[in-house]
């Protein structure tokens, strides 16, 4: 042993000198080769410098000891170490034991360096399992590094924290993980949501403390969190569904932005959640219209738990809110996400529906191998039920020569569902191509494929009988084979005059050496001996020649059509029957000589069993069922489409079963979100404000976010060019000017009000500061400020609570501001400023009217930090533009933000019963307009309820004639029960006039008007409490 | 999720195992092993294997199996997904996916490993993020690292990680602003005997590099949006004014990425930009047979056919050729009956052909199966399916960046059958 240290110290100094020449893998080697002689004299005596208590016996077979990485570990130098370390991670990644070198290792886990640090962590992880009591000694390493101001440290000390799977500390995880739910980071709890099935795999009991965790992280807001938390739902208590109530909405609505692993779990656990919540959409022939359901969206919820109870079926909201969400990520590039998408539609939406996931999965078909594999098994169990939604696309299932077997026969199923009597001639004709493969498994399976077709359409039976004894006559075996076995069961099917098959393929028979083909002739000799007398005897007369020779399978055969032979037709056969049944008595096989004893006992008559001989005619010749000829993938669909149960066709373990629809839909309030006051139609507009819009809204998001997008540049261009030199008083001013442009919500009615929308321009700009003066006064003044909630939380935080967030301006990078928002949601979730908040918006509510008393109780329970407000409204992309734009353009005290909530709530423009047939209903979407800064850009759906179609729905008179109103285009024809969403701007010229116009028809105009809520002509900003004050 | 990962070679050997929870036994590998065994061709191991406690998903590429452990149900598209993206990982960091490369880099291999899973559920996986977290080997770096000891791991979070804009790293700054986009199209198509088409679609992509400072915002439309069937998107294009307006309307991420793919949509007659003519026979009970094949351009909208290679598996009973090629080079390989032939650039004035005589096997009959012949073509500067990009706008930034677009035709699984 010394004389290896010796040799190992001197290596080790000796790879000093060359590691910089030496590449490690050549190094790796060189140690490898020296280890084995160590390990041979090492594995007696040894005992560990390591040796704790209990570990002796995970190191009884332990192979390496390697001196000198060890010596290297304990260098000083931090690059002899990190080599080392990386040569250790060399062997791990080999699979080599190399828990040898815990202790040395475990020291260097407090490291400055990072590199080391991690690779030291990948060891830990590796190894603490087996040497459970030299990990502890890492743990306050990893306790300290939790508190770690660096989020990244943060998150990887959890990480590998939860990952040293080691029983002792799991209180210590516990805590950490509890802890970790809450940090301000959303990565960091995006790791702690990690960390929860972690312990829970390492520690069962600790169920109903992790639950509480999942509850809470599940009402996080931020889409990093999300596809992780489900996933941990999934794993710890997917039984839970009543703890996905209150976040269904939410998490439909985030789906879009969450990355895309997330949403494969989310969608998912979505699907099993639809199931049991709602009612199933495919009773009768349920046509739906979206727009009919749309309409009852928008009413209170009252009304739509009555219709949904009623006949005829009605959609729950909340069912084409997941299918509507859904739907876009058809294009994701992940096909993991589109094959998600498709089993959702396929076990959710209405059976006329589900077609629109057809062309993304043909799609798929053009990815890897291994993609199409699982992408053609879930079509093939698709295909069968549902033959119309893959027939237009039959030629993307056409086989290429350069298939793989398994893709092949894959697509022959698909191809055999598809067929039908219209596109059967096509589809044989390529079959034609296919039995001539060089693929002999490959044409033998297209054979079967042609029986299938040949029993499926009455019409080609015959072609298809012709076409199969064509093959009959082809050199390969296995064609000939399969044809005859298929031929077989077509007879049996159609067992009409065949019998010029039956003789030639008697006359085949003795070229046939596969054992199935030789026993399926036999079969049918014996089944249709009455129609060949002449044949029947001669074949059988051979097989007694040959029958010690023969297969099993064809030796029981051979006795069936020897006993079939002696009933029908006795006087030529009764002597080569006793031959072969002498000959099968004294069978090696069992079963021969059992069959044998039967039949002899059967047939020949004797004095103790006439009972029974006497049927024997038929028991023997009786008419058997035709044999059904069918897919494979014919039962697949009691399983889930898309999961690993259904593609190996068994229950994997861990599968969840999917529940029927029930009968009667649970209780559909359990999704409302908490509100103290009436205010349900908002309830879906948490978190995700922008999307939950209703009616067209979300389906516009990105349309109109990107509309918005422009609009913003545009203005911030513009405006950095007009207020470039002037001053910082001009520059509030323009934040005023933005403000009346972009109108905001209504709300009351005071005259009080309106006088200040007159003088708006000023005040708008100085509004957050009155509030936030006026507050702490109380004073009922503050009623008149209408402000994005998120402001209020944030203020109030900034006023009351900490200090934390202020210094953060609006002009901050983007990557600043994303701290400031981190911020933000920490000081969110402590509870103990949400109740502040509360208190302090309690004794407003009494002063307000409704409206706004929820519009500030919303800021209660939906504190959410400002960007992420606009994350929320604007696109993911979006945002980035947007902090540029601050940055550059516009005055550094303002910055747009979203609305925090847009009511669903939509108001009558006009009646149908008043617009003969025309109803109309406006909305406000709280965007900014397209057309022109100072609109206010209204929705509006048109719904034609007559029966005939409306042509030429535009815009006529309008009045004050001076009104500024940008039109939709004129609307050519509108179908019966269609609905269309348009968009206006209009101009209110900062005064809640109504503005009045026409409506109008081809044949009619009606006159509406819409007037404005003050709240709807102000613009939402954010700005920081410095600047705030500064504007006064 | 995805419990473990051996990287198996061609050979059967496992050159790399990782275990992101307790470690499985690499005698799992067993099961897999055998279906290897079974399956004749490499492609046909079965990507899904069950054995009594686990699962084994594998994909193949580059010759290297990947074979991931499962424990418990999970979609296997995920699975495999995620494969395919760490291949795409490896490649876009050590330029090949070899068995050589992943050895010579495995400490950056394991490093990437980690931060792509957290107990078995993806946590970065997108390009741009993880090379912040950690760049990839270059030789400089290499050696600098050896002298300094200085690491490839970054020490912060990838502002991406946490942005909105996840696929596009902050701070990004070039001398050269240059957007570069290839829109590569690829046809698909059979050809029956009779030189009529049985299927033929164009499938195209548009891949981008993009090296552009701060946050640009591009947009990028086309001449004839309608042409384009079907799509799938890089995610940071917004789909919503995709749907709109027909424009792609992005902030891109830092580098190379795939922006588009597409479908043409079926109803468009495709233009065959090659014919085939043939005449092979096998005569009956001689030893001879007669090969003869000429290529020609067809529709290729005056733009010249190159890099055309054409390869065909003879039947079985053919013993060895003596073919003559007017151009290019031709080889046969008398064990797997693989022709293959380079024709090179196709000139219309003079067409390649290949044309002489095959020895048969004594006796042996007529072969019935069919051969097929795979072609392989490129055209360059033009898109097969006419689909032209209209122009390229960029917005959020105030330099002008060097724009450039490039066509290009391929044929993807271009198939003829021959008669004979």
């Amino acid at each position: 042993m010394n004389g290896h240290r010796g040799f190992s110290v001197l290596r080790s100094e000796a790879a000093g000198a060359v590691r910089t020449a030496l590449v490690s893998a050549e190094n790796l080697q060189l140690t490898l080769k020296t280890e084995l002689s160590q390990e041979e004299q090492h594995l007696t005596p040894h005992t560990h410098t390591n040796g704790g208590p209990d570990e002796t016996h995970t190191k009884g077979y332990c192979t390496e000891v390697n001196e000198d990485l060890k010596e290297m570990l304990e260098s000083n130098k931090e690059s002899l170490k990190l080599e080392a370390m990386k040569r250790v991670v060399g062997l791990i990644a080999k699979g080599k034991n190399a828990s040898e070198l815990f202790p040395a290792v475990v020291k260097n886990v407090a490291s400055k360096n990072i590199e080391l640090k991690k690779l030291v962590y990948v060891y830990l992880v590796r190894y603490a399992e087996e040497q459970q009591d030299l990990a502890l000694l890492s743990i306050s390493t990893f306790q300290r590094a939790l508190k770690d101001p660096n989020q990244l440290i943060r998150a990887s000390a959890l990480r590998v924290l939860s990952s040293i799977r080691v029983p002792i500390i799991v209180p210590i995880m516990m805590l950490a993980i509890k802890e970790a739910a809450s940090d301000m980071s959303p990565y960091v709890r995006k790791t702690s949501a990690h960390a929860i099935q972690k312990l829970y795999s390492l520690d069962q009991d600790q169920k109903e403390l992790l639950i509480e965790v999942i509850e809470k992280l599940l009402k996080d807001k931020s889409t990093l969190v999300a596809g992780s938390v489900v996933m941990a739902f999934e794993e710890v208590c997917p039984d839970r569904i009543d703890l996905i109530h209150k976040n269904y909405r939410k998490l439909c609505n985030l789906l879009v932005d969450v990355e895309e692993w997330g949403q494969v779990v989310i969608i998912s656990m979505l699907t099993r959640y639809a199931r049991t919540q709602f009612t199933s959409p495919w009773k009768e022939d349920g046509v739906f219209d979206e727009h009919n359901e749309r309409a009852f969206y928008e009413s209170d919820e009252e009304k739509t738990r009555d219709e949904t109870e009623a006949k005829p079926y009605m959609m729950d909201p909340d069912h084409r809110l997941l299918l509507r969400n859904t739907k876009p990520l058809l294009q994701s590039r992940n096909t993991a996400v589109v094959m998600s998408v498709a089993q959702l539609y396929w076990h959710l939406a209405p059976k006329n529906e589900v077609s629109i996931v057809t062309k993304s999965l043909v799609r798929l078909l053009r990815s890897h191998r291994e993609v199409q594999y699982i992408v053609l098994q879930n079509i093939a169990t698709m295909s069968i039920q549902r033959k119309g939604m893959f027939e237009p696309y039959m030629k993307s299932f056409y086989v290429r020569s350069t298939d793989a077997t398994h893709i092949k026969s894959l697509k022959l199923e698909i191809l055999t569902s598809l067929a039908n009597e219209a596109n059967i001639s096509t589809i044989l004709r390529e079959f034609q191509t296919y039995v001539k493969s060089q693929d002999k498994q490959f044409a033998a399976g297209t054979i079967q494929a042609i029986g299938r077709c040949a029993t499926n359409i009455s019409e080609v039976t015959d072609t298809c009988l012709n076409g199969l004894v064509l093959l009959l006559s082809n050199r390969d075996e296995t064609v000939v084979a399969e044809s005859v076995v298929v031929i077989r069961k077509l007879l049996q099917i159609q067992p009409t005059q065949h019998s010029d098959i039956i003789k030639h393929m008697a006359k085949l028979f003795d070229n046939i050496t596969v054992p199935m083909a030789r026993a399926s002739i036999l079969w049918l000799m014996g089944e249709y001996c009455e129609r060949v007398p002449k044949i029947a005897p001669d074949v059988l007369r051979k097989m007694a020649k040959s029958f010690t020779s023969e297969e099993d399978i064809v030796k029981l055969q051979i006795v069936n059509l020897a006993a079939k032979l002696y009933l029908t037709n006795s006087k030529q056969t009764k002597l080569l029957t006793q031959y072969i049944l002498n000959l099968g008595k004294y069978d090696q096989n069992y079963d021969i000589r059992d069959r044998t004893r039967f039949i002899r006992q059967l047939i020949v008559p004797n004095d103790k069993n006439g009972a029974l001989s006497k049927y024997a005619h038929r028991i023997l010749l009786a008419p058997k069922p035709a044999p059904v000829l069918e897919s494979a993938y014919k039962d697949r669909d009691r399983y889930q489409l898309g999961t690993l149960s259904h593609t190996i066709n068994t229950k994997a373990s861990g599968y969840l079963e999917l529940s029927d629809w029930p009968a009667v839909a649970p209780d559909q309030s359990v999704r409302n979100v908490e509100v103290i006051e009436p205010v349900k139609e908002w309830a879906p507009s948490l978190g995700k404000t922008g999307k939950s819009k209703p009616a067209k809204s979300s389906d516009d998001k990105f349309y109109s976010d990107s509309g918005e997008e422009e609009e913003e540049e545009e203005k911030g261009s513009g405006s950095s060019s007009s207020e470039d030199g002037s001053s910082s008083s001009s520059s509030s001013e323009e934040s005023g000017s933005d403000a009346e442009s972009h109108v905001q919500k209504n709300s009351s009615q005071s005259s009080e009000e309106s006088d200040k929308s007159s003088s708006q321009s000023e005040k708008s700009s100085s509004e957050s500061d009155s509030e936030k003066k006026e507050r702490k006064t109380k004073t009922p003044l503050q009623k008149k400020t209408v402000k994005p909630t998120a402001k209020d939380g944030d203020s109030d935080e900034n006023g009351n609570v900490a200090k934390e967030a202020n210094s953060s301006s609006a002009g901050e990078s983007s990557s600043d501001s994303e701290s400031d928002s981190d911020t933000h949601t920490d000081s969110d979730s402590g509870t103990e400023h949400k109740k502040k908040t509360k208190s302090k918006a309690k004794p407003k509510v009494e002063v307000k009217s409704k409206k706004e008393v929820s519009l500030l109780d919303l800021g209660d329970f939906t504190p959410a930090p400002v960007t992420q407000h606009k994350s929320s409204v604007l696109s993911p992309s979006l945002l980035g533009d947007l902090e540029g734009l601050s940055l550059s353009n516009v005055s550094s005290t303002i910055q747009l933000s979203g609305p925090a909530f847009v009511p669903e709530k939509s108001h009558d423009l006009l009646h149908r019963m008043t617009g003969k047939g025309l109803s109309a209903q406006y909305q406000f979407p709280r965007q900014p307009c397209l057309y022109q800064p100072t609109m206010v850009s209204v929705q509006i759906s048109l719904t034609n309820t007559t029966d005939h179609p409306l042509e030429q729905i535009h815009i006529g008179d309008r009045s004050p004639t001076g009104l500024n109103i940008h039109c939709f285009n004129t609307i050519e024809c509108l179908e019966p029960e269609a609905s269309v969403t348009v968009f206006i701007g209009i101009d209110f010229n900062d005064s809640t006039q109504a503005a009045n116009f026409q409506l109008c028809t081809k044949e009619d105009h009606f006159s509406v008007s819409i007037q404005p809520a003050i709240g709807e002509l102000l613009l939402p900003i954010t700005m920081t409490e410095l600047d705030f004050r500064k504007v006064r | 999720m995805i419990h473990s990962l051996f990287l198996v070679n061609s050979s059967g050997d496992i050159f790399l195992e990782k275990h992101w929870k307790s470690v499985v036994s690499r005698s799992v590998c067993d099961y897999f092993f055998e279906a290897q065994e079974r399956a004749s061709e490499p492609e046909n191991v079965p990507p899904v294997i069950p054995t009594p406690h686990h699962y084994l998903i594998s994909v193949l590429r580059h010759r290297i199996y990947f074979v991931a452990v499962i424990q418990s149900e999970v979609p296997p598209l995920f699975v495999i997904e995620f494969l395919h993206r760490v291949v795409d990982t490896f490649q876009d960091y050590f330029g090949v996916c070899t068995e050589a490369a992943i050895k010579d880099n495995v400490v950056v291999v394991y490093e990437l490993l980690e931060e792509m899973l957290d107990n078995g559920f993806p946590l970065a996986t997108e390009s741009n993020i993880l090379k912040e977290l950690i760049k990839p080997p270059t030789i400089l770096r290499t050696v600098v690292n050896t002298i300094t000891g200085s690491t490839n791991v970054g020490e912060q979070l990838p502002t991406g990680q946490l942005s909105v804009v996840p696929w596009r790293r902050t701070g990004v700054k070039y001398t050269n602003n240059e957007a570069y986009f290839d829109v590569v199209e690829e046809i698909d198509a059979i050809i029956d005997k009779s030189g009529s088409t049985i299927t033929a679609e164009i499938q195209g992509v548009i891949d981008a590099c993009v090296k552009l400072t701060g946050m640009p915002d591009l947009t990028l439309s086309f001449m004839n949006p309608r042409l384009l069937d079907d799509v799938s998107f890089h995610p940071c294009v917004r789909f919503k004014r995709w749907e709109a307006e027909r424009i792609l309307s992005f902030i891109p991420p830092d580098g190379n990425f795939r922006l588009l793919s597409y479908h043409v949509s079926s109803q468009n007659l495709v233009a065959i930009p090659v014919y085939v003519k043939h005449n092979i026979t096998f005569r009956e009970g001689s030893s001879q047979g007669r090969f003869e094949l000429t290529l020609g351009p067809k529709q290729t909208m005056g733009k010249g056919v190159e890099a055309v290679l054409v390869s065909s598996q003879l039947p079985r009973g053919v013993l060895n050729t003596n073919l003559n090629p007017t151009q290019g080079t031709y080889t046969f390989d008398p064990v797997t009956k693989l022709l293959s032939w380079d024709v090179g650039k196709i000139n219309p004035q003079k067409l390649p052909s290949l044309k002489g005589s095959m020895s048969l096997q004594a006796g042996a009959s007529k072969p019935d199966e069919n051969p097929t012949i795979n072609i392989q073509f490129k055209i360059q500067q033009s898109a097969l399916s006419g689909l032209k990009v209209n122009r390229l706008d960029m917005y959020g930034e105030k330099y002008k960046p060097f724009k450039g677009i490039k066509y290009m035709t391929k044929a993807g699984k271009f198939q003829a059958l021959l008669s004979n």
